[in-house]
């Protein structure tokens, strides 16, 4: 059964490929990128590309912070439509993942400056921190959005 | 190059290091820049996630007194500036990454370049307009 299943097309494929990259591996002994279609996701990859992916969110929350502001600028009818709009239901559930974004991207961005610092390599730490990350983050935002709320007075 | 596979041991290419700056022609400057950016943007962000939160349902003239603030405007000042700054270094990467066509790298590179001075400039602007008018 399981030289079966090795003989495969796809399996053959898969072999001749990994043989390949082995290959170049070899060859010139310099790093190869991870083939993504072919890693099994895993808590240090899917924090790292969430990181990009959070960066690019909080690029969008930087354009509604410039308009938010120059709303302010512009007069008092601007401002209170600017405040309207973040007010509504919509506006909150983006602001929420502006927040969330925003702490996850804080609290990850700490970890890659402690790799910069040489710190946290270990496969160990490198997952403790990475559920660390998750935790905070998401801490993070419930309790901002608790300290607004109770800001307000008004749930 | 020769056609026989050749034993490198280290991590850059030989060309790499013959032409001293790496792929990107400006050794570790943006590397840095990303760095010392974000080192900037931890308080700065932390002091701004707050200040929004005392802000929450505000109007216009809590707003205002706010941002009158000496302090407040400087640190957002410094907010919008290392904010874009960081921005447009990261979304420069993620476009280097992902866009192989150099019409449309080029072209989204100006774009964020120009779009990030824009709004930083439009921001820093609107903190100044508010805070000086008194």
């Amino acid at each position: 059964m399981h030289s079966f299943i090795n003989q495969f097309p796809w399996t053959l494929y898969g072999q001749k490929r990994t043989d390949l990259m082995a290959k170049q591996l070899a060859d010139d002994e310099r790093p190869l990128s991870p083939h993504l279609q072919v890693y099994r996701p895993q808590i240090t990859s899917v924090l790292s590309i969430t990181h990009r992916m959070t960066g690019v969110v909080l690029a969008l929350a930087a354009v509604l912070l410039t308009y938010w502001l120059a709303s302010g600028a512009y007069g008092p009818e601007a401002f209170a439509r600017s405040q309207a709009l973040m007010e509504s239901w919509f506006g909150r559930l983006v602001l929420f993942g502006f927040t969330f974004s925003l702490y996850f991207h804080m609290c990850n961005g700490i970890r890659h400056l402690g790799w910069d610092l040489g710190w946290g390599f270990e496969l160990v730490k490198l997952r403790a921190t990475g559920v660390l990350v998750i935790l905070s983050a998401f801490a993070l935002t419930v309790f901002s959005w608790v300290m607004a709320y109770d800001h307000v007075g008004k749930w | 190059m020769n056609s026989t596979p050749h034993r490198n041991r280290q991590l850059r290419s030989k060309l790499g290091r013959v032409r001293g700056l790496g792929s990107t022609h400006e050794g570790v400057h943006h590397w840095w820049a990303q760095r010392m950016s974000a080192v900037a943007l931890l308080p700065l962000s932390l002091w701004l996630i707050f200040s929004l939160i005392s802000l929450t349902g505000s109007d216009y003239t809590v707003f205002h007194a706010w941002l009158s603030e000496f302090g407040n405007s400087v640190f957002l000042v410094l907010f919008l500036v290392a904010m874009f700054h960081h921005a447009q270094l990261g979304l420069q990467v993620v476009i280097e990454d992902y866009v192989h066509s150099e019409l449309w790298k080029m072209g989204l590179l100006l774009c964020i370049k120009y779009g990030a001075v824009l709004f930083a400039a439009s921001g820093v602007f609107a903190v100044l307009k508010i805070s000086l008018a008194g």
